[in-house]
């Protein structure tokens, strides 16, 4: 059952204009986050009361300055604003959101949006700062002159919503359009032109509005989403913009310089008033300082990664001390039933519990990421660090990413959405998973301990812990640059940055586009990662032979071994002739050069869900039972006396200085966590990426593997 | 007239033209940067690029490859542009 669908009004504005926060007020928490179809745009839209119980959907469109089309965000746009999206049509009404301090600027959008004829409100927002710096703005004046219903608006405290939705109510009513300019008659001739090619060669009807975007834009994104190919359009193009030419304007300027010759006499006298400086260029002079701005920098950046840790490291213990909890009240109930009571603990609770355990890492990195990001300070600091990312394909934008990555890499893979160009975006998306995550820790923390301290004294201990956290990074800096200078055929948008004024961010804005992103990674990537636990758990369990188990236990037991020992035994002796045991010794030989031994090589293959379940499995198939954690004396000393069995090698020691190196380097750089891989096939519209980032980054590590055990060998 | 990319931090200057064939630059144009425009070069970001511009009340960033082809008539009260370092 579905009722009549509500009239729809498209929220658009340029960005920091407050657009966010008033489709907020407006809404409330009647919101729903989905995608548009075939990219990846978050496309947000709620129900908002006009007055007297009438209901209109707003949705909340990508904020941008221009519709000449570049991003994919920009050309969503359009697309809503024409109702191009299959089985949708072009909203009712449009709501235009202008930042009051910039209404040129801003205006400048709503006389693109005036071309499209749709019924329009004009909501002139941050009147509460406007009016601070002593502007004194005339809506009426501001209404007469460009034709529709303005509405002077606060978002952020409140003030001005019953306007704003008075207004909206008359608009659906059959409102008033934004005042057209009068264009040249060689611009509609030209327009006319194109609509009339375009329609023929596309085969659907291309109206006016979107025939002019064709005339005016450089970039030949929106064409090619009409899939109006080159040689088709070439032609028709250049004879149109050569009609405008002719006329004596330079058809790429010709929309600015016309709208804005317009706007500048429309909006005379509408400000009044001094307009102050805002504090925000002081605070600038500070933060922006050729040597107080990097100290500042590093002074947020190292807060915002320890408050990460610092803030999470308790509720991660909570969640694993339930976890835990839960499987101990669980197992004894299935007593009777040992193969539900493995599934229980050790697959579903287990599976639950791995990624449950990132979630406090995550929703903090949502939450620092995104009061930086509304406060102004996030662009400050692409602006700072783009000289030391723009030259492989990144920008300034990718550094909170990249950095997030060091905790974890699915919150640093979603903060990509802050970059604007679609090139940089997927690079750095690329590049994320290469930062040595929290989950990585426990490995270098073992081997560390167990070997090179022991071995070289403490400072080499830290020196290889230092290391292991920069091979990602260094690994990922060539890996980008041939990805973003030679593979990947993405268009880059231009880099123009805005610095926004600083303001304080609004806690309930930030705090539901956590609870967003945080409920959006338990249903994508909580699934697959727990189908993934579920599956290596099944391998790991099957085909279950108790006779084998039995036989190691008595043997163990005749050894002299307690009853603990002797279970352990049976437990390492069932893991090695389950399917996942047979696996590991087959693929054993693949991963010879590398130094593994089947064991090892099981803890590997255990671990592609999620990369830190290697240790409990070593504790497994060294016999020490699954408790068996990272600061294990007994893991280490077993580790340390194990050797080879069989082969050239037999009888020497396994875990030799090169051999380490190896396994760090590999965990360091493969592909091993199911969440990140679903959440790159989410972010980059896809499987696709997700793929090649898994193939890529896993055959990396297995030749860096490799390569450090057969150089160290060879060396040493 | 020189290129935007050779003002220093504080001058000044009016728009004299850029190169609107770029997606770039009409960008800008669509953010009110067209020519006549008056604008100024707040400074440079720590590492020597990107350049911060501030114009009507908009401030951006610009890479300095790119605000080569932006020609600007220096502010006669602001002195001359160092030539560019060899």
């Amino acid at each position: 059952m579905s009722a009549a669908p509500l009239p729809r009004v498209a929220v658009i504005g340029n960005p920091n204009t407050g657009k966010s926060t008033l489709f907020n007020a407006l809404t409330g928490l009647r919101q729903r986050v989905g995608n548009y179809p075939g990219v990846t745009v978050a496309r947000k839209s709620g129900t908002c009361d006009v007055g007297g119980g009438r209901l209109v959907e707003l949705v909340d469109l990508p904020g941008l300055y221009s519709l000449a089309a570049v991003s994919p965000d920009e050309q969503v746009v359009i697309d809503v604003l024409l109702g191009r999206h299959a089985g949708s049509a072009p909203p009712d009404a449009v709501l235009v959101v202008c930042d009051a301090n910039n209404l040129l600027r801003n205006c400048f959008l709503a006389s693109q949006v005036a071309e499209l004829g749709l019924p329009a409100v004009l909501v002139v927002n941050q009147a509460d700062v406007a009016r601070e710096r002593g502007m004194d703005i005339d809506t009426d004046l501001l209404g007469a002159r460009l034709g529709v219903p303005v509405a002077l608006v606060s978002a952020w405290r409140g003030e001005g919503l019953a306007e704003v939705r008075r207004h909206l109510a008359a608009a659906l009513a059959g409102g008033a359009r934004l005042r057209r300019v009068e264009w040249p008659a060689a611009v509609a001739e030209s327009v006319a032109e194109v609509a009339a090619a375009a329609s023929r060669d596309t085969g659907k009807p291309v109206p006016a509005a979107l025939a002019q975007r064709l005339l005016f834009d450089v970039s030949p994104a929106l064409a090619e989403s009409l899939r109006w190919g080159e040689a088709a359009r070439a032609p028709v193009l250049r004879a149109a913009r050569e009609r405008v030419r002719r006329s004596g304007m330079n058809p790429p300027a010709a929309e600015a310089l016309i709208h804005y010759g317009r706007l500048r006499a429309e909006l005379e006298g509408v400000v009044r008033g001094a307009s102050r400086p805002t504090r925000t260029a002081a605070v600038d002079r500070v933060l922006l300082h050729r040597f107080l701005g990097p100290v500042a920098f590093a002074a947020v950046m190292l807060g915002l990664f320890w408050s990460v840790f610092a803030l999470a490291k308790l509720p991660m213990e909570a969640i694993l001390a339930g976890v835990d909890w839960a499987k101990a009240a669980a197992a004894p109930r299935l007593e009777a039933t040992p193969m539900l009571q493995s599934l229980v603990t050790d697959g579903i609770l287990g599976g639950v519990g791995a990624f449950l355990v990132f979630l406090p890492q995550i929703a903090l990195l949502f939450l620092l990421v995104g009061l930086l990001e509304d406060s102004g300070y996030m662009a400050r600091a692409a602006f700072i660090m783009d000289r030391l990312f723009g030259w492989c394909g990144l920008n300034g934008k990718s550094f909170v990413p990249l950095l997030s990555g060091y905790a974890c890499a699915i919150p640093g893979i979603l903060a990509t959405r802050t970059i604007e160009d679609p090139r940089a975006r997927l690079a750095t998306a690329f590049a994320v998973p290469f930062m040595s995550c929290s989950a990585r820790f426990p490995v270098y923390a073992l081997m560390c301990s167990a070997f090179i301290g022991p071995w070289h004294g403490p400072l080499w201990e830290s020196v290889a812990m230092v290391g292991m956290h920069l091979v990602g990074l260094l690994v990922a800096v060539p890996v980008t640059f041939l990805l973003t200078r030679v593979i990947l055929r993405v268009r880059p948008a231009p880099f123009v940055l805005e610095l926004p004024r600083y303001q304080l961010p609004k806690p309930r804005d930030v705090l539901w586009r956590v609870g967003q992103s945080v409920w959006e990674f338990i249903q994508k990537a909580g699934t697959v990662i727990f189908a993934l636990t579920i599956v290596v758990w099944a391998l790991t369990y099957f085909p279950r032979d108790t006779e084998v188990a039995e036989r190691a236990r008595a043997a163990a037991l005749a050894a002299g071994a307690d009853e603990a020992k002797a279970a352990a035994v049976a437990q390492a002796s069932l893991v090695e002739s389950s399917w996942m045991g047979r696996m590991g010794k087959a693929l054993q030989p693949a991963f010879d050069p590398a130094g593994f031994d089947w064991k090892l090589t099981v803890g590997v293959l255990a671990s592609f869900p999620a990369r830190e379940v290697i240790v409990s499995t070593l504790g497994i198939t060294y016999a020490l039972g699954e408790e068996t954690g990272a600061d294990s004396e007994q893991l280490r000393e077993a580790m340390r006396e194990a050797t080879w069995a069989e082969g050239p090698r037999a009888g020497t020691r396994i875990f030799t200085l090169p051999a380490i190196l190896a396994l760090m380097v590999f965990f360091a750089l493969c592909s091993q966590c199911g969440s990140t891989v679903a959440t790159l096939a989410q972010e980059t519209g896809g499987w696709r990426w997700a793929a090649i980032s898994f193939v890529t980054m896993t055959a990396l590590a297995w030749l860096a593997a490799v390569a450090v055990y057969q150089v160290g060998t060879a060396l040493a | 007239m020189v290129p935007l990319s050779q003002l220093l931090p504080g001058q000044s200057g009016k728009l004299v033209s850029l190169n609107p064939e770029r997606a770039l630059d009409q960008r800008l144009m669509a953010l009110g940067l067209i020519p006549g425009m008056p604008i100024v070069v707040v400074r440079r970001a720590p590492l020597g690029d990107p350049i911060e511009l501030r114009f009507n009340e908009t401030e951006i960033c610009l890479r300095a490859e790119e605000a080569r082809a932006i020609l600007v008539d220096v502010a006669a009260d602001c002195p001359l542009p160092r030539p560019p370092a060899p």
